[in-house]
């Protein structure tokens, strides 16, 4: 089936402080996205520092200039929107879903903490308590907590920002001090670091004056250089595992390096697609082999980058497939039975029918993400951000559809057991 | 800091709720289908609710996961690629009122998607292997929830809540569906997939009325029958000791509570709405300011009120550190009393209106979020007009109005408590509040 081609349109400037604008306006219905990204994650935060960038994601909600603490969520809740913000491997983001009438008060409220958070020591001990009730609840008061996403990182890279727990150690989130969050703020939160999207019920001409009445003077502060993250390959296959007190079955999670995201984007995307290729369905080569024929895992998963986000994600990055086995299932069993289909796709290739249905299918997915307006403005600013390609949004269903059977044999063939990270998981629920 | 304070901007009127253009018709077999357009990306979202109250528990889960699992001709791995030519995707899930199946494809893909869909419910043929395949799946799913801690408290709270009555228990044992043979899902398939009561939601890229004969084209042939089962209304909460549910060694406690509520067709039902926002329904309400913002107690603690068909009740759910639960419990019961025995105030009042409002339009601004609107509508026999009579009704809902339901509904004397977490550590400090029985 022909992958439809959109073209919303996308509208890209910059202002005089170094602020980078992005605008998608669709007025299919009278609601916004609203967005901004910062480019800082995971990977920047200090030795020592576990968890800052995501505590500090808490602490931009906590008041600021003209905003008293609960002012930023009642003001977006009292305008019928919702809100949240994430914090990613290689950038955060802070965004609002609201009513068109609300487009104002939503850039005001951007507007007034990216001039700057209210960072006080009593703030900071509450979120300090609230991160580690996130923490309680979606890692350590759970089976499969953290898994993988916390937990392969460190089998499969050697340097602080790359290999550490984002979610962070209570006793660094503990010693975390105001000092610490005002120079992190003053280090990456400048604006010539930000990026700004609105998507949904809007025009353009007027969003932009809106934009630059509240946006307009906010200091001017340049992007901090961005350190170069990468590792060395890997030259050994490595294995670890771990017992996990709550989980009842077993599991495994493999991780293989991929080229660079950005810099080699036409190398990386057959990567996307043969995670579709190998486990999107029960049509999918790894669920047809190990779920349906052999009985040896009850789930499979494949996707790129320790978050699951593709298109939103910098190098070091990596290739996962994980796993979840049935009572006593033999983990070596299930990974040498994947490295066979890996083979299998490197030397008999694909047909061209199969490869279409599974790019049909990522193209259903992308503009799915995208018919929401929040989805559609965190893509656009993050793709300025990492890119300077906002546009790509309109092309990524094509660009999947256009890799060819012979880059995902190519792909498969380097997914070999030597470059190969794994983690595994040790039920010890009843034990 | 700066030395002059900026002004929040004012917000610009909003527009009534604007429904998107759709069509509707009930095909001489008994299914109703709706088709909703929205164009916004050229996929088509598509819900089919077949009820299916009082169906076999373990049967009915394991019906669900196979489904798709092969017909006469087509095996499962030819179905999802049939289905993914077209971009789709088809799924089934089940609760204690509806078999709910959910997919999407590109648009062109509708026809497609469609026909493998009406091939599905006329010929499922559940073979043997991939039905031994999914049970143990199933069985393996089902150990691994009945180690998270959300679902062993909603298993404690619903048993407690709904005693005999079959929403009780919404989870199969994993014995009860080892016991499952393909023989009795082919006969639970003939007794209850059918058409009669049936509503099929089409939302997308799409002319409505071409939509509408596209499905009448592709599954007017789909069998007649089938029969009417409507399950006895949900008991309301009654209210008894703090049920302590002992889970050795856990780090949090995970708090529940359930309060009684009316159905969506109730006049009480904005006033609950708004009352509820109030109390604990979204971030800005007393509750979560309370125990997250000033106290860190929690990271997500919320309240809504879920409806099913048989009844509808108002559900409170925090996980708390150990070491809090206590207090956590008492901030809880404060804030319920509070709104139970003074009326809100005017300006918290408005700000809970303005979301609700507000997220209804959020809610119908895309096409998964229409398709789930009017599948969740047809199953309370509604349409999605009933969005602007809901609004208006929101829009005008009085203080006193919502003082009253807040009394009526939310008054902590009602809840339905359960705690599941570390008895050892918990059970003295809860006891220190209330009769305290331990499971």
């Amino acid at each position: 089936m022909k992958i439809p081609a959109t073209k919303y349109p996308v509208e890209r400037f910059t202002l005089d402080n170094g602020l980078r604008v992005v605008l998608a306006p669709d007025r299919s219905a009278p609601v916004i996205g609203v967005a901004v990204v910062y480019d800082v994650g995971i990977r920047s935060e200090p030795e020592g520092r576990t968890g800052f960038a995501h505590l500090f994601e808490h602490l931009m909600f906590q008041g600021s200039e003209n905003l008293e603490k609960l002012a930023h969520f009642r003001h977006v809740q009292g305008a019928g929107g919702t809100f949240n913000g994430s914090t990613h491997l290689d950038y955060t983001d802070y965004f609002e879903t609201l009513p068109s009438g609300a487009l104002e008060r939503a850039l005001f409220l951007e507007a007034d903490r990216m001039r700057g958070p209210r960072l006080t020591e009593e703030n900071l001990r509450n979120q300090v308590d609230v991160v580690k009730e996130e923490i309680r609840v979606n890692v350590l008061n759970r089976p499969y907590g953290g898994f993988p996403w916390l937990k392969l990182p460190p089998v499969m890279f050697d340097t602080f920002p790359n290999a550490h727990d984002g979610y962070g150690s209570f006793e660094d989130l503990e010693s975390a001090t105001v000092a610490d969050a005002e120079e992190f703020f003053a280090r990456y939160y400048a604006c010539g670091n930000a990026v700004l999207a609105v998507a949904g019920d809007l025009d353009v001409a007027e969003t932009m004056e809106l934009v630059k009445r509240h946006f307009g003077d906010v200091p001017a502060r340049p992007a901090p250089p961005r350190p170069d993250f990468d590792e060395p390959d890997l030259t050994q296959e490595r294995r670890e595992s771990y017992a996990d007190r709550l989980a009842p079955l077993p599991a495994i999670a493999s991780a293989w390096r991929v080229p660079d995201p950005i810099e080699a984007f036409t190398d990386y995307l057959p990567y996307v697609v043969l995670a579709e290729v190998l486990t999107d369905g029960e049509s999918s080569r790894l669920v047809e082999r190990l779920v349906l024929r052999d009985r040896t895992v009850t789930s499979v998963g494949g996707y790129i980058g320790f978050m699951g986000e593709p298109f939103e994600v910098r190098g070091p990055t990596a290739a996962l497939l994980q796993y979840h086995l049935p009572p006593g299932g033999d983990v070596d069993k299930v990974l040498r039975a994947a490295d066979e289909e890996l083979e299998r796709l490197a030397t008999d290739g694909i047909s061209a029918q199969e490869l279409g249905r599974v790019q049909a299918r990522m193209a259903t997915h992308l503009l799915r993400d995208t018919d929401a307006v929040l989805g559609r403005a965190l893509r656009i600013a993050v793709l300025e951000e990492q890119r300077g390609a906002p546009e790509l949004i309109n092309d990524l269903p094509r660009l999947v559809g256009e890799v060819t059977p012979a880059q995902i044999s190519a792909a498969a063939a380097s997914l070999t057991p030597g470059r190969r990270a794994s983690i595994e998981v040790i039920p010890g629920a009843g034990k | 800091m700066s030395e002059t304070k900026r002004a929040l901007p004012a917000l610009l009127p909003a527009a009534p709720i604007a429904l998107p253009s759709r069509s509707e018709r009930r095909l001489t077999n008994g299914l109703t289908v709706i088709a909703i357009r929205r164009p916004a990306v050229p996929l088509v979202e598509v819900r089919l609710r077949i009820p299916f109250a009082k169906a076999h528990l373990a049967r009915g889960a394991l019906l669900s996961q196979t489904l798709f699992s092969g017909t006469e001709e087509m095996s499962t791995v030819d179905i999802a690629a049939e289905l993914q030519a077209v971009g789709g995707g088809l799924s089934a899930s089940v609760d204690p009122d509806r078999l709910l199946i959910t997919g999407n494809s590109l648009a062109a893909g509708l026809p497609r998607i469609l026909e493998i869909l009406g091939s599905v419910l006329d010929g499922a043929a559940y073979p043997s292997d991939e039905v031994a395949t999914e049970r143990d799946r199933l069985v393996d799913s089902i150990q691994v929830a009945k180690s998270q801690p959300a679902h062993l408290a909603r298993e404690a709270l619903l048993r407690r809540l709904y005693g005999s009555h079959p929403y009780a228990v919404q989870t199969p044992e994993p014995e009860q569906v080892r016991a499952v043979r393909p023989a009795q899902l082919r006969a639970l398939h003939a007794e209850r997939v059918h058409p009669a009561g049936a509503t099929l939601v089409l939302v997308g890229d799409f002319q409505p009325k071409r939509a509408l004969d596209t499905a009448e084209a592709v599954l007017g042939a789909w069998n007649g029958g089938g029969k009417d089962v409507t399950l006895r209304p949900a008991p309301q909460p009654t209210p008894g000791p703090v049920l302590l549910v002992d889970r050795p060694g856990s780090v949090q406690s995970s708090l529940r509570m359930a309060l009684p509520a009316v159905p969506r067709t109730h006049p009480d039902h904005a006033a609950l709405q708004l009352a509820n926002l109030v109390f604990g329904g979204y971030f800005s309400s007393r509750w979560v300011e309370n125990i997250r913002e000033d106290k860190g107690y929690t990271y997500g603690p919320h309240s809504l009120v879920e409806h099913a068909v048989a009844g509808s009740t108002v559900l409170v759910s925090a996980e708390v550190a150990t070491e809090v639960t206590g207090p956590a419990l008492l901030e809880t019961w404060y804030e319920l009393g509070r709104l139970a025995s003074l009326p809100p105030g005017e300006e918290e009042l408005e700000q809970a209106r303005q979301y609700a409002l507000g997220t209804l339009k959020l809610g119908m601004s895309t096409q998964a979020g229409l398709a789930g609107l009017a599948t969740t509508y047809a199953g309370a026999g509604l349409r999605l007009d009933y969005l602007a009579a809901y609004s208006e009704h929101l829009a005008t809902v009085t203080r006193d109005e919502v003082a009253a339901a807040a009394a009526r509904y939310l008054a902590p004397a009602r809840a339905v408590t359960v705690i599941l977490g570390d008895a050892e550590k918990i059970e003295v400090p809860v006891a220190a509040l209330a009769e305290v029985e331990l499971e």
